[in-house]
């Protein structure tokens, strides 16, 4: 992953840096007219599955990396490992399904990868303790929208290679390709005290739980598809910078960008652990809507994807010191 | 003294929305401090003095309170938590918008007995006339009360940690000057995780650093096990869920506590924290302890305080910063 993105960005850095966790830094220069230092973050990494364990028979035993629920695992296909063995989550066939455990959350542990051999010496060869899996799902281009796992955040990787390779801005673009958001937002806390920005944005996939939805339904979704990128207020993680958030909200109404608030309380991101480094960053966060998020197959519409890389770019060519000197 | 207690706890300051409070601080400390600044989070921090032991002082500005998540087709609002919410002590109490907007909590369903899940509970901001409440998803409210006194006692919402920046506002009155270098810092987002006072703490780099926040109390009928009361002085904290105050720092105030002839108490604090435990993880540690304020009925619209103790709390604090910090 970091190898795509760095093919995608490196004719146009400045300065690039793969630092000890493994996050990509790279600095695109900007025309200089404006001091201030703007980190603009999205994680190349994905919720996946680590080998833990060998049966006899060569099926492996294998635990969730980051938030994967394990209604989604079952029948699933994976790949497995650097050479990205094709394997299959194993589940009981419905003819057999019957009886009180019908219908039931299968918990992971219960659960095992066929990599298609038949020993616990050749899984063991094939897949030693520690070999990562992630969803094997081929990205597919549906019409207003596409298909993909990993939207999550690939999406936002996408909108920072954008932003990076496009006009450059006022400022020094500081853009930060994290690692293990999805297990703790581990890579931004240390990218975050090691750029030292003024401001920092994140560019996430979120939730999209606007389906299924009657047409009389009252309820609010946390974001939904095709309603324009998602600004967030709080999550679980931060309370964004209400002025960053105002700025954000003006900049679409003044460009005519479709834009939604993300429902406050759920989730969190890398802006969670940036805003606290050092003597802390104000930030804010903008989010393409997915649906399916954290599964094997996610749907975002392109129409978001393409206003939310408007919203941050607009924003962030109008981002004066100013807002950061008025009262927060 | 009341005066400035009901000015701060009447104003509206839910975590990440504290600039209404930092106004009203900053009318009061002004020309008590050498440099008065706010840094990227929202926390002010006012210097006294300079070149001494450099001493932070911590008392947050935030308090609980809700954000608005949806609005239902009959204009009922439903909410996620800022901070710690107790469900029980939702029902039937009122908040405030920023924008002026009153509401009334309440729940789905005709259960009297049991505490709603906080789900359930939904906020009703009706008129009775057709007028837009002005509200949507995305604002955050606070509770709303008037501060009430009866005798010693004074009554009212976000004590916690009102009190505390009141107890540091007085302290810069009374201080004057100092030998040391003390920066008072009204922190933001204590509430939702001490978010405000590790940056800031990094930002400083302190030698020392003293919490002034609430405590608990378990002088109620059946309450806590726990031997604070009010009344009974100003609580110089041993340990609470997040943070062991190093020895030689509870041993310094208990030692100024009794040269001045204030009354006093020991805190051991079940759970909860202050943030001073975020001050003490930050850099390479920074020794810090807390001074409490004993209050009753704490993430409530009643949170109760004896202003004795308050003045015990003023007058330990300073006799601290008048001396050396050396037990």
């Amino acid at each position: 992953m970091r190898q795509a993105i760095l093919c995608h960005i490196q004719d146009h850095a400045d300065d690039v840096k793969i630092d000890a966790m493994g996050n990509l830094l790279a600095t695109r220069r900007g025309t200089g007219r404006r001091r201030l230092r703007v980190m603009v973050a999205a994680h190349m990494d994905e919720v996946g599955f680590m080998v833990t364990g060998h049966d006899t028979d060569g099926l492996l035993k294998f635990r969730a990396v980051g938030g994967v629920h394990p209604t989604v695992t079952p029948g699933n296909r994976v790949v497995v490992g650097p050479k990205k063995l094709p394997g299959v989550i194993g589940m009981t066939p419905i003819h057999l399904a019957s009886g009180a455990g019908f219908g039931k959350v299968v918990e992971t542990s219960a659960l095992r990868i066929d990599i298609g051999v038949s020993t616990k010496d050749q899984a063991k060869r094939k897949a030693p303790l520690g070999t990562y899996a992630t969803f094997d799902t081929k990205f597919s281009a549906l019409g207003p929208t596409v298909r993909g796992k990993a939207l999550d955040d690939r999406g936002g990787c996408a909108i920072l290679i954008d932003l990076f390779t496009g006009d450059p801005f006022p400022f020094d673009l500081l853009a930060a390709f994290t690692v293990q958001e999805e297990v703790g937002l581990r890579g931004a806390q240390v990218a975050g005290y090691a750029l030292e920005p003024d401001v920092a944005f994140v560019l996430e996939g979120t939730v999209c739980n606007d389906v299924p939805q009657e047409p009389d339904e009252d309820r609010t979704p946390v974001t939904r598809l095709g309603h324009g990128p998602a600004i967030s207020v709080m999550d679980r993680s931060m309370i964004a910078d209400r002025r960053l958030v105002a700025h954000l909200i003006a900049t679409a109404k003044a460009h005519g960008i479709p834009h939604q608030l993300k429902a406050p309380g759920s989730g969190g991101t890398d802006a969670g652990a940036i805003h606290l480094s050092r003597a802390g960053v104000p930030s804010a966060v903008v989010s393409v809507p997915c649906r399916y998020i954290h599964s094997p197959a996610a749907i975002m519409s392109l129409a978001d994807f393409e206003n939310a890389t408007r919203l941050t770019r607009e924003a962030l060519r109008s981002l004066k010191p100013s807002i950061l000197e008025s009262e927060r | 003294m009341k005066d400035t207690i009901k000015k701060l706890v009447e104003a509206w300051g839910p975590s990440g929305y504290e600039h209404e409070v930092r106004a009203l601080i900053r009318e009061e400390v002004e020309g008590l401090a050498d440099e008065i600044r706010v840094d990227p989070l929202g926390n002010l921090i006012c210097r006294m003095g300079s070149g001494g032991t450099k001493i932070m002082i911590a008392a947050h500005m935030d308090e609980i309170g809700l954000m608005v998540t949806h609005v239902d087709d009959d204009g009922f609002l439903r909410f996620a938590p800022i901070g710690g919410l107790m469900p029980k002590a939702l029902f039937a109490n009122r908040v405030r918008f920023e924008n002026g907007t009153l509401g009334t909590i309440s729940a789905d369903g005709t259960e009297w007995a049991k505490a709603p899940a906080l789900d359930d509970c939904y906020i009703d901001v009706s008129t009775g006339a057709n007028t837009d409440a002005g509200v949507g998803v995305g604002d955050p409210a606070a509770f709303w009360r008037e501060m009430e006194v009866r005798g010693n006692r004074a009554i009212a919402k976000s004590m916690d940690d009102r009190i505390g920046c009141v107890v540091g506002i007085e302290a810069m009155r009374k201080l004057k000057r100092t030998k040391h270098e003390v920066h008072f810092v009204f922190t933001v987002q204590e509430e939702v995780g001490l978010r405000g006072a590790r940056p800031a703490a990094f930002g400083l780099e302190p030698d020392f650093g003293i919490s002034l926040d609430v405590t608990g109390t378990g002088d109620t009928p059946k309450g806590h096990k726990m031997d604070v009361a009010l009344g009974k002085g100003a609580a110089i904290k041993v340990r609470d869920g997040g943070h062991i105050v190093p020895p030689f720092i509870k041993n310094l105030m208990v030692k100024r506590a009794e040269e001045a002839k204030i009354p006093y108490q020991l805190e051991v604090l079940p759970g909860g924290t202050t943030d001073a435990a975020g001050i003490q993880l930050s850099r390479a540690g920074i020794p810090s302890g807390c001074i409490s304020i004993p209050t009753r009925y704490l993430h409530t619209v009643s949170e109760t305080v004896d202003l004795n103790d308050v003045s015990a709390c003023v007058k330990l604090l300073v006799a601290v910063l008048s001396k050396p910090f050396e037990a």
